[in-house]
């Protein structure tokens, strides 16, 4: 909403700007008599306003009203053991929601020695009491107030902005302990907002995080227990309209604290599609994709974060720092976006974001090829990398990750389902000899329109016949995707059956990829056994992205953890030591989840001492106060 | 398969060699010795005629001191027939992620290797000549490398290995818990098994024992000589075997291609790879300082992250009696060794008639070099170049190998089984050569100083096989008739075996006769090295005290890591650790109670004179051979020799110094130990080889090597004061060196300018991770000479 700032142009900007809004309205085929005031009122007015559209937003300012605060996702949709012992999973939500699971016990305890008779439930509820009562600065409180910018101290709000998703922050939730969270949560309404609050938190020396999806997995999230500063959270969740959108240049100016869900559904029905999808797309924000690098599942087509971003507005201590136009392209220097995009909030708040957006493509098709092991199928993605045809997403699950998605099939209603099941791994395993405990899928995502797909497809599937792929159906692919959404929702369930895990990922040149691959997981089983860990653990992982020179790989780790008397210390080692695998394997830091607090010890011998000094000398520019003092990244 | 026919050639050749008739001149006299009989006697009721079957059978029921731990293997090669066991289902379990490649797949696999396309196109490129010439060139290289490992070579390999050690050997002694850890890591991840090469017969031992035991069998790095050898050299390529020239040199080509060989094995886990990390045969039977060549190859894969991991798994051969004995002692006095061939197997399979005891393989555990590597390798170094090209490693991955190396060496030493005959081999050259070659000595006298010294190696830690259920006087008896061709037992007294020629008619010369004696001493000498590893650190610390006759901690330790720098290349010491073993030494010798340790003091005890005495007699001809060597330089004229004049100079006149009584001791006339003098000076950088020189050409710094010899005299005193960071951390209080310290001092004595330790040896075996501040004063002319210096030691 750059049309706030008042200027001789800005009425014939605003017209422009209005035109568009009315073609969204349009698409919204909503009653619009207030869309002109979008632009011309005061932010905190729209509020009220825009009410019809606030029942559109997924994410309220109260979060607690939908979703879990020791869990992740929506408070309705979560695995469980039904009373016949069969995994199901609830809620109306998604595809698998109200469905039987059948083979998922069973893969539980096969995989884990998990039993259903050793339970580990959570705390139910959030004790307020044990939350540490604000510390409050109070003349930044009365200057906030006279602004009318909503604000909470209530324990509630504060703890469910203290956390991301880290296995240590949400163990910690479920056994109702609670360290250091924010003082206070304020909710800007828009940039003008966000702008007065930072310039009082300098005012009166104020401590800001800025919370977008809260689906860090960094423990970006964490107050520094250091901070004596009273902290304030700023959570940008109700900055989450389409400012505009511009279908001459197809990009749109969406403000930043919209969640991926919400920014594709909304873009959609005027046609339009960002297809930026990362796993975390339900909850995380465009603000938290610029801020962390974010990569999505379709980037083949679509790119990655840095790619799509056109235009960037941020407030920092230093003032408002954004580009003169929407060029595709600049030579003007270093792109100051590069100091944004990764700054994982130390230097000041994205609010504002110009995107390109694409047509919505015509048809999509799930697909997916077995290979007889895994070292095939890494040639093949990378023989698919080389010829640059990859599809709009290609994933390489291996053969543990393979069964893993096998057991979330959901209960088949017909006999004859189940018998052309039978009849397909019967073919696979039988006739053409695959070893079941080897083999391998890769699964695809093809997106155009319906001719080229075809082509593609056959294009795809003739690659991977080369290493002995067989196509194994569009049922399979599609489930390969569901997977990867409903996975934190299962590691819920682990962690009710002594079972922890968790995620992490890297990019490493191709030659490396089987190695690391191997490396890692072997170091993962290694140093379970030598940290006592009782049972072995799941150690799998997939290539998640082909690049031309490398793929981005993808980890999963997770055991039981009965016998073990302080789990999540183990479960840090381990994963301390399958980073330094990664490292030592030419591995990169993190390909999209970002630094955080939680892997900064290797920054200095990720980018160098000279590296590190570039980005502490920005810093110490932008905010010499540490305003932003969420300590990530340096 | 032409396993049928060859296995018929073969059998042949077994019975050819059984019915061969004694041309030997070693037999096992049993009449002699009627306690080995008695021991028998139920055996001997059971109706077996073999001697060695009988004696074997009373091994087996006397049980060795780790009877639990080591299993005959030959007791049930007894029991069936040798072709049964050749025709055995053979069934390993091999690394799980190996892809079953056959030999044809794996060379293909290394000719197509990226690397070597890499090196291929380099070398045209420089030659000028083409790529397929070059590629061509390579085929022929790998051609002659390769092995051809064939299961029905294996059997035959069985078969007549079978026949071979059934008739040499009482038994074979195989510790089945350290092969039961074999065969679970073999399956986990790629294996490189390090065996020490003390004979001919140990080739093939280890891959017979993995047939008996349905492990997968290795491929073994051999000398290209051993190719060349008619029948042979083709059976054991088919058995394994691959061949490596001897003197590589800069031919890129040959280290292309036996580097991606090597390494596409050890990445493929495509079976155990079986190498010696000391690069020869031991002629002295003493461990060699490891060559780093092969270590550096088979680690590189790990180093590069191709594989998890690798296990090292050590092997120590143990042998009661060496079949080469003589020859090796002959090759030391510089009696050319007789070509490999097969009319010298034929000659030498006299040799197969005789009673060579029993052989103690014992495997050691296996080492993760993850684990043993971890923190030492910085892999950042690996992450910037793609692994096909060639990388050179820097110095810090250099001195983790090496330090490997010697770590792997050291466990070999201490893995290996020391007999009885060892023991007695000490005592023996400590007791004036006259007294053994005339008077004789008193056989209860022997026999009580071997007690004695049985208790000794058992204090210090050393795995001793003597049989417990025997009395040791007939342990001593069979022992010394096992030797017959050392020593000879006649009225009680026992005399070193002096060879009469019937044949010649002239006498000797005096000359002639030095170097008769000497084979049999340097046998002798070669049994005494089998258990020198158990006495070396001591045995040093023992001589500090004597030399210095300090009784000051530091001041021992100064001299302690002097004299472990001059003697580094006569025994093995791992790097880095001179605090650990002067720690180490300091507490053996507490522990049989020589000496009191305290903080800062070492006092000798009234008790402890007589182990003093004998580990510093054990080691007296070391000093005596280092001395003597340093005086020949320092008294030659000129500045400049060559290796092929300096070994018969020292020769002749160690000659000379022994018949005028002046010296005592005939290991200066080992070539080995004149080399070892060589390279230690070199290190030490006394003498310097001329980079110009086609021959083996040094220059001697007369002054240097004085200066070292009257250091090691105890004419010059060692004093300084050192302190390493490092060492002060591992010894408490005190200021302490390293090993560095002691060279350093040594070296600003000869050159008080600062210096940086130059490599030797692939990565300086000994070079300090600190910085080193020294402060160093020699003596009381040296006081003025305060220097203070300030060396980065990289």
């Amino acid at each position: 909403m750059a049309s706030n700032s008042s200027g001789s142009d800005s009425s014939d900007r605003q017209r422009i700007a209005q035109q568009r809004l009315s073609v969204i309205a349009g698409h919204l085929q909503r009653p619009v008599e207030g869309n002109s005031g979008i632009l011309a009122a005061e932010c905190k007015a729209q509020g009220d306003k825009l009410d019809v559209s606030s029942e559109r937003r997924t994410v309220p300012r109260r979060r607690q009203e939908i979703m879990k605060w020791n869990g992740w996702g929506y408070s309705d949709s979560k695995f469980l053991y039904n009373k016949k012992g069969q995994a199901e999973f609830t809620g109306k939500r998604y595809r698998l929601s109200g469905m039987i699971i059948p083979g998922l016990r069973e893969w539980m305890e096969s995989t884990f020695g998990a039993n259903l008779q050793h339970k580990t439930p959570a705390a139910p509820i959030l004790n307020s009491s044990v939350v540490q009562p604000p510390t409050l600065n109070e003349a930044f409180l009365k200057e906030l107030k006279s602004t009318g910018i909503p604000f909470s101290h209530d324990a509630e709000d504060r703890v469910f902005r203290s956390h991301g998703h880290c296995l240590h922050e949400i163990f910690a939730l479920r056994e109702g302990k609670i360290g250091r969270v924010p003082d206070l949560v304020v909710w800007p309404n828009c940039h003008n907002d966000v702008v007065k609050i930072v310039e009082l938190a300098c005012k009166h020396n104020v401590c800001l995080i800025p919370y977008g999806g809260g689906t860090s997995v960094s423990s970006a999230l964490e107050c520094p227990p250091e901070e004596t500063r009273s902290i304030v959270s700023l959570d940008t969740s109700q900055m989450n309209r389409i400012l505009w959108i511009d279908e001459k240049n197809l990009t749109a100016h969406v403000e930043a604290g919209i969640v991926g869900q919400d920014l594709e559904r909304l873009l959609n029905e005027s046609g339009y599609c960002t297809g930026h999808e990362p796993d975390s797309m339900e909850f995380s924000s465009l603000g938290g994709w610029v801020a962390t690098r974010a990569s999505g599942m379709k980037k083949n087509i679509y790119g990655n974060i840095e790619d799509l971003v056109v235009h960037i507005k941020m407030v920092t201590p230093r003032g408002v720092i954004e580009k003169s136009c929407q060029g595709p392209r600049m030579s003007t220097g270093p792109d100051v976006h590069h100091f944004i995009m990764g700054s994982e909030g130390t230097l000041g708040v994205v609010t504002e974001v110009t995107m390109k957006i694409r047509p919505m493509p015509e048809y999509q098709k799930y697909g997916s090829v077995v290979f007889p092991n895994f070292e095939m199928g890494v040639a093949c993605l990378r023989e698919v990398a080389r010829q640059r045809c990859a599809p709009a997403s290609i994933r390489l699950m291996d053969n543990e990750q393979f069964k893993f998605g096998h057991a979330l099939k959901p209960q088949v209603s017909s006999i004859f389902t189940s018998f052309l099941d039978g009849l397909k791994k019967f073919y696979i395993t039988k006739f053409k000899g695959f070893d079941p405990n080897r083999l391998c899928v890769a699964t695809l995502l093809f997106e155009g329109d319906r001719e080229k797909v075809l082509q593609h497809e056959k294009q795809v599937y003739d690659i991977a016949a080369k290493f002995g792929g067989l196509a194994a159906g569009e049922d399979n692919g599609q489930r390969g995707y569901m997977l990867t959404f409903v996975i934190a929702y299962l590691r819920d369930l682990g962690m009710d059956y002594y079972v922890i895990g968790e995620s992490f990922e890297t990019s490493v040149p191709w030659d490396r990829v089987l190695d690391i691959c191997r490396n890692v997981k072997a170091r993962i089983v290694r140093e379970c056994k030598d940290k006592g860990v009782q049972f072995p653990p799941l150690s799998t992982c997939r290539v998640t992205q082909t690049y031309d020179a490398g793929a981005c790989v993808y980890f999963y780790f997770a055991f039981n953890y009965r016998g073990l008397s302080d789990p999540v210390h183990v479960y840090e080692q381990v994963e301390h030591a399958a980073r330094e695998e990664i490292l030592a394997n030419g591995g990169s830091l993190s390909h999209h989840h970002g630094v955080g607090k939680l892997r900064k010890e290797w920054m200095r011998e990720t980018i160098s001492s000279v590296g590190m000094g570039m980005l502490k000398s920005v810093k110490d520019y932008v905010d010499p106060n540490n305003i932003f003092g969420n300590r990530n990244l340096l | 398969m032409c396993k049928g026919k060859q296995s018929d050639q073969l059998m042949e050749m077994a019975q050819a060699l059984g019915a061969k008739t004694k041309v030997n001149s070693y037999t096992v006299d049993f009449e002699q010795c009627p306690h080995l009989l008695s021991v028998t006697g139920p055996v001997q009721q059971a109706g077996l005629e073999d001697p060695k079957c009988k004696l074997q059978k009373a091994k087996g029921t006397a049980s060795l001191k780790d009877d639990e731990e080591f299993t005959d293997i030959l007791e049930e090669r007894r029991r069936t027939t040798d072709l049964s066991y050749a025709l055995r289902t053979f069934n390993p379990q091999p690394y799980k992620g190996a892809p079953t490649l056959s030999t044809a797949d794996l060379n293909k696999a290394v000719l197509e290797s990226q690397y070597l396309c890499f090196i291929i196109k380099e070398i045209a490129m420089e030659t000028g000549s083409s790529v397929e010439k070059v590629k061509e060139d390579a085929s022929v290289i790998l051609k002659e490398m390769s092995h051809n490992l064939q299961l029905g070579f294996i059997r035959l390999m069985g078969y007549t290995l079978n026949k071979v050690f059934k008739r040499l050997y009482r038994s074979i002694y195989v510790n089945m818990e350290g092969l039961n850890m074999l065969k679970q890591a073999i399956q986990e991840s790629p294996v490189i098994l390090i065996p020490n090469h003390r004979s001919y017969v140990d080739f093939l031992i280890i891959s017979y024992i993995l047939f008996t035991y349905d492990i997968p069998v290795p491929v073994i790095a051999a000398g290209i000589r051993l190719a060349d050898v008619t029948i042979i050299g083709g059976i054991l390529r088919r058995s394994g075997a691959f061949y490596i020239r001897r003197a590589i040199g800069s031919d890129k080509l040959y280290w292309a291609v036996l580097l991606e060989y090597v390494q596409t094995i050890v990445r493929t886990g495509y079976a155990p790879l079986e190498f010696y990390v000391e690069g020869f045969r031991s002629r002295t039977l003493k461990s060699l300082v490891p060559k780093l060549g092969m270590m550096d190859m088979v680690l590189e894969p790990y180093f590069k992250g191709e594989v998890f991991d690798i296990t090292l798994v050590p092997i120590s051969i143990s042998y009661d009696r060496v079949l080469e004995e003589s020859l090796l002692a002959l090759e030391l006095l510089g009696v050319p060794r007789p070509q490999e061939s097969i009319t010298g197997l034929f000659k030498a399979s006299g040799v197969l008639q005789d009673d060579y005891g029993c052989m103690h393989v014992n495997f050691g555990r296996p080492l993760s070099a993850r684990q043993l590597c971890e923190g030492k390798i910085n892999w950042s170094e690996y992450n910037l170049i793609p692994r096909n090209l060639p990388q050179r490693p820097t110095a810090e991955t250099q001195d983790c190998v090496n330090w490997l190396a010697h770590l792997i060496v050291r466990t070999q030493e201490e893995g290996s089984l020391i007999s009885p005959w060892s023991l007695m081999a000490c005592l023996l050259l400590q007791t004036p050569f006259t007294t053994l070659t005339e008077e004789g000595l008193q056989w209860h006298q022997l026999t009580e100083k071997t007690l004695w010294l049985r208790k000794l190696v058992l204090d210090f830690g050393a795995r001793l096989n003597w049989p417990a259920h025997i009395p040791d006087s007939e342990v001593m008896s069979s022992t010394v008739a096992l030797h017959h061709s050392i020593v000879h037992h006649k009225e009680d007294r026992i005399y070193l075996v002096q060879d009469e020629d019937p044949a010649r008619q002239d006498p000797l010369s005096p000359e002639e006769g030095v170097m008769r004696m000497a084979v049999v001493v340097l046998m002798l000498v070669s049994y005494r090295n089998q258990a020198l590893h158990v006495f070396v650190r001591p045995g040093i610390l023992a001589i500090a005290i004597h030399i210095t006759k300090s009784t000051r901690k530091d001041e021992l330790f100064s001299f302690f890591c002097f004299l472990r720098d001059v003697f580094s290349d006569e025994f093995i010491f791992i790097p880095g650790r001179a605090a650990q073993d002067f720690e180490e030494a300091c507490s053996l010798l507490q522990k049989c109670g020589a000496v009191h340790t305290s903080q800062q003091e070492v006092t000798v005890l009234e008790t402890g004179l007589e182990v003093l005495s004998f580990l510093q007699k054990l080691l007296q001809p070391f000093l005596d051979s280092y001395q003597l060597m340093f005086r020949y330089l320092c008294e030659k004229e000129d500045h400049v020799f060559t290796e092929e004049q300096f070994l018969p100079d020292v020769r002749n006149l160690a000659t000379k110094l022994i018949l005028s009584g002046d010296l005592h001791t005939f290991e200066v006339l080992s070539s080995d130990m004149q080399k070892n003098v060589l390279s230690a000076l070199r290190r030490l950088e006394a003498v310097t080889k001329l980079r110009a020189s086609q021959q083996k050409e040094y220059k001697v710094n007369k002054a240097a090597v004085s200066r070292t010899g009257d250091i090691l005299s105890g004419k010059v005193p060692l004093e300084s004061l050192h302190t390493t960071p490092d060492a002060r951390l591992q010894c408490q209080g005190f200021a302490l060196m390293d090993v560095a310290g002691g060279r350093l001092a040594l070296l600003s004595t000869v050159d008080p300018v600062i210096r940086t330790v130059s490599q030797v040896r692939g990565g300086s075996a000994q070079r300090e991770r600190a910085q080193v501040q020294v402060t160093s004063g020699f003596g009381q002319s040296m006081e003025q000479l305060q220097l203070k210096h300030n060396v980065a030691w990289r």
